[in-house]
């Protein structure tokens, strides 16, 4: 290590560096790698490609619901299968996996200037736990009796009763190990993940100097680390239920006629201990694309993100307080209806630090220099996706409001918006952004220009509608919406036309992929900095960057993260790495 | 440019559809107008806020796209321009929220002259007991279910003898009282929703939940279950009758009540009682989509 003299009040280095681990061969490079940049590839690649069964279970649900009647093989069964592997892939095992395990292990270290990430072996384990996690749970389409139907939320009693598919047989078995699965191989990425932020960054990278990328993945990962146990727990105890006839969340109960031996258990307590997790969980999706669509917004418009402190503040705030409104979920669900009082009050008051990042993306564009590029075009489809979707959540919190609309078709629409596609908007922005970093290539811009408008205006043709089915009363979860009085004959053409909308979506989405494989090898090249950005990771000797990040020396860190058009400076963006005063520092301290 | 007018053009479609578009919530037939009044104040809060954020948005894209020699301006933060925004949002979130908790102080507090009924769900049907002459229903428990005695109640409370069953058939209430509906299940969760009363609420086996309301025009309504129970969950519907106050009397005046159906005598009809076979049907509707 050579030593460099403290400058600006940089600190000297406390410890020495610790030698990194080198493969030795093909399969530690490649395959069992401790190489984060390695293990966020894989991350990322297994996701997609659940999440890809996952898009082909939203077109089977959606052809029972837009064409009713007209699919045999879409039985009620078939159905209930169907949304339940949907949901529970897409929240977990895609958008989850894919924003801690995918761009926490690719952009931390880099980001923060570090080598790797801290325990870089657990790392490793971390994503093998993942794999098999995601091998279980698609054995469950192959047990016999297929996947647990119980929705993604799993109630008990029914889902472990024998009126649900997969309720008796293999199927909830294999759904709740896989979970626990899970959760272990998150455990151990997650704790990687908060170590890194806290104990590995660079010399001069402060807190307060993180990009708000690194911010919004650290805080989903501390979040996500107080709320899985929770479903853990839950897990365990639902398995032991079923598995060893335990009664934690089985009363008394007579199932068709014939009385069942449980008893005293209670089917809120599970609720209570799902959305413990379940509503942090929104926010451990939420604020990942919270951090990276701030980045991705500074860094197109040319303009530092408009009020960072506050963003910070937001972001713990949102994280915070995600942890006192799981009820709000409940409403109807036959709790004590006092707790209505507390939980509305308490949703409501998230709503204003979330405005606060929504006003604050907007003012980062007021008086930028906004280049209107493919990840900015998914930054501002973003903006409008997640404002729709956050608003409608005012309906639901708001617990009186809340009472028709629950558990209706108003509900998916919401989530959808808010969760869904606001999440994975920035998902791709940020693949359109990072790309040229992971393969020294850029995208096709005509390719992701078509998958960009197909994928933002076709989403919001889908789910905008779909509130109006739920105001007039349509439930979710209905595998069959035939001797429906209260849907018109035009709802039905609605709906027809929301399955398509659906099945055009899903189209661009392979277009995508085209995009992402044929770009490998076709791309322009892209060099270190193509889009003249600040942060450390496009400041890497090597593009794609080598393993240990930077070269011989560790980059020193001068100055925050969005140093864009600083009056002064020649260039329109100053790296963190560069040493030098443009003026009077106005870096919020 | 382009993107600036789709921008524009999501805020004027959304606001088009939502004024013109056929799809809206079904005419009410429930005191809960209330509910559908503070809907409306929720519309214009969020639907205001969301034009305003798009429309600025567009503004910024136009005005601010990127052309030759453009710089951006350097502005970290601004204090009062932040403050002023938090405060105009709590504001507008405080004028949400009041009104809402107003209106759920009321749904949950139940008038003092309203009407037990007991609505049970059960995997896929719904049943209702009302009080007899005594006004009271008897108490029940899940562990007492059984073939002679569909919704478990207790054979040995007196206050049940009288109760008054209907099983797996339509409900009538009279119009203009107010009812408390008394919600139980016996094996899975269930649901009871009426979309033209604007109420639903669970159904836990082992507990009893409830909401209230008053039903203000005749008519027939379609019950929906709104909590997944299982494979037959769609196909789970009831009927609500709303009646004149004479034809709700010759109804109930046809109804049997508990100690006539559990009088050994009547254990035969009840197997052929009319609605006996809702849950049935779903069943064999289901075994045969099951074989297809
Ligand atoms: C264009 C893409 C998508 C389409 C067309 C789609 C469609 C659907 C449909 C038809 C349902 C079932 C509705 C019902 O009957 O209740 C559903 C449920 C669900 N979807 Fe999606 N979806 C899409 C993307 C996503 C994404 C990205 C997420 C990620 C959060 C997601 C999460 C869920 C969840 C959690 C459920 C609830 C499952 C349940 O009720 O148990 N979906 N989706
Ligand atoms: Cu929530
Ligand atoms: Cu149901």
């Amino acid at each position: 290590m050579v030593d460099i003299t403290p400058a600006d009040g940089i600190p000297p280095a406390e410890v020495a560096e610790v030698e990194l681990y080198h493969p030795r061969s093909w399969w530690t490079k490649y395959v069992f790698s401790q190489d984060a940049k390695v293990i966020a590839i894989q991350y990322s690649a297994t996701a997609t490609g659940i999440g890809l069964v996952a898009l082909v279970l939203s077109w089977l649900m959606r052809l029972q619901l837009g064409f009713p009647g007209t699919f045999d093989f879409i039985t009620p069964e078939a159905y209930y299968q169907f949304i339940t592997m949907h949901g529970m892939i897409m929240v977990i095992y895609l958008l989850t996996a894919l924003f801690l395990g995918g761009f926490g292990n690719y952009l931390i270290p880099l980001m923060v200037g570090a080598r790797d990430m801290v325990f870089p072996y657990v790392n490793m384990l971390s994503y093998w736990i993942y794999l098999l996690a995601v091998l279980v749970l698609v054995s469950g389409f192959f047990a016999p009796g297929g996947p647990t139907g119980a929705g993604w939320t799993l109630y008990p009693p029914q889902a472990i009763l024998s009126g649900t598919p997969g309720g008796q047989g293999w199927g909830i078995i294999l759904m709740l190990s896989s979970l626990i699965l899970f959760i272990i191989g998150f455990t151990m990425g997650g704790l990687n993940y908060v170590v890194t932020v806290l104990q590995g960054r660079t010399r001069g990278m402060t807190m307060m100097r993180l990009p708000l990328t690194v911010w919004g993945i650290f805080t989903a990962t501390v979040m996500a680390l107080l709320a899985f146990p929770a479903l853990f727990v839950a897990s365990v105890m639902m398995l032991l239920d079923r598995a060893l006839g335990t009664s934690f969340f089985m009363p008394a109960i007579s199932e068709m006629g014939e009385q069942l031996p449980h008893n005293g258990g209670s089917p809120i307590l599970f609720q209570h201990l799902f959305w413990f997790f379940g509503h942090p969980e929104v926010y451990i999706v939420a604020l990942p694309a919270f951090g990276i669509v701030s980045d991705l917004i500074s860094t197109h418009a040319r303009k530092n993100i408009f009020g960072y402190r506050m963003m910070v503040w937001a972001i713990v705030g949102i994280g915070a307080l995600s942890f006192v409104v799981w009820a709000h979920h409940m409403y109807v669900s036959g709790m004590h209806p006092y707790f209505g009082f507390f939980f509305a009050t308490t949703t409501l008051i998230i709503a204003i630090p979330t405005a606060i990042k929504v006003y604050n993306w907007v003012l980062t564009l007021w008086r930028g220099d906004i280049h209107l590029t493919i990840p900015m075009l998914f930054a501002l489809a973003f903006i409008v996706t997640f404002v729709n979707g956050g608003l409608t959540g005012l309906f639901l919190g708001n617990v009186v409001v809340d009472v028709p609309l629950s558990d209706t078709m108003f509900v998916v629409a919401h989530f959808h918006m808010v969760m869904g596609v606001a999440p994975i908007l920035v998902v791709f922005g940020a693949i359109y952004h990072w790309y040229p970093k992971v393969t020294g290539r850029m995208l096709n811009e005509m390719l992701g220009r078509f998958h960009f408008w197909v994928t933002f205006l076709g989403a919001y043709l889908i789910f905008f509608p779909m509130h109006y089915l739920g105001l007039m009363g349509v439930p979710r979860r209905y595998a069959e919406l035939t001797d429906m009085t209260i849907m018109t004959e035009s709802a039905h053409h609605l709906n027809s036309f929301i399955s398509i909308m659906a099945f055009i979506v899903g189209f661009a989405q392979m277009v995508f992929l085209f995009n992402l494989i044929w770009s490998i090898r076709h791309g322009r090249e892209a060099g270190g900095n193509p889009w003249r950005a600040t942060t450390l990771e496009w400041q890497t000797p090597h593009t794609p960057p080598a393993h240990g990040n930077f070269g011989k020396d560790l980059p020193i860190v001068y100055r925050w993260a969005y140093d864009y058009s600083v009056p002064g400076a020649k260039e329109d963006f100053i790296p963190q790495n560069m040493p030098g005063s443009f003026g009077p520092s106005r870096e919020p301290a | 440019m382009a993107v600036a007018l789709v921008l524009v053009l999501i805020v004027v479609g959304s606001v088009l559809f939502h004024l013109l578009s056929p799809w809206w919530w079904t005419p009410i037939a429930s005191n809960w107008a209330y509910i559908d009044n503070t809907i409306i104040i929720t519309f214009w809060i969020t639907g205001i806020v969301f034009a305003a954020v798009v429309l600025f948005m567009a503004y910024c894209v136009f005005r601010f796209r990127h052309r030759e020699a453009n710089r951006a301006a350097y502005e970290p933060e601004n204090k009062r321009l932040e403050s002023w925004l938090t405060i105009v949002t709590a504001v507008g979130v405080t004028a949400l929220l009041v009104p809402g908790l107003f209106v759920w102080s009321r749904f949950v507090n139940v008038p003092s002259d309203a009407t037990d009924v007991e609505v049970v769900g059960q995997q896929w049907q719904w049943s209702f007991r009302l009080p007899g002459k005594d006004g009271k229903l008897g108490t029940s428990d899940t562990r007492d279910v059984s073939a002679d005695n569909p919704l478990g109640v207790i054979g040995g409370d007196p206050n049940g003898q009288d109760d008054v069953v209907v099983e797996a058939a339509d409900l009538h209430l009279p119009v203009g009282k107010p009812v408390k509906m008394l919600l139980r299940s016996i094996d899975v969760l269930h649901d009871f929703y009426i979309p033209e009363f604007r109420a639903k609420m669970d159904m836990i086996p082992g507990s009893v939940t409830y909401f209230w309301f008053t039903p203000t025009r005749t008519g027939t309504f379609q019950v929906l279950c709104a909590e997944l129970c299982g494979q037959g969950h769609p196909l789970m519907h009831g009927v609500v009758v709303v009646d004149t106050q004479q034809d709700y009397v010759a109804w109930l005046g046809q109804q049997q009540t508990f100690a006539q159906l559990s009088a050994p005598q009547q254990t035969g009809s009840v197997e052929q009682a009319p609605g006996k076979t809702t849950g049935l049907k779903i069943a064999a509707k289901l075994e045969t989509a099951g074989a297809r």
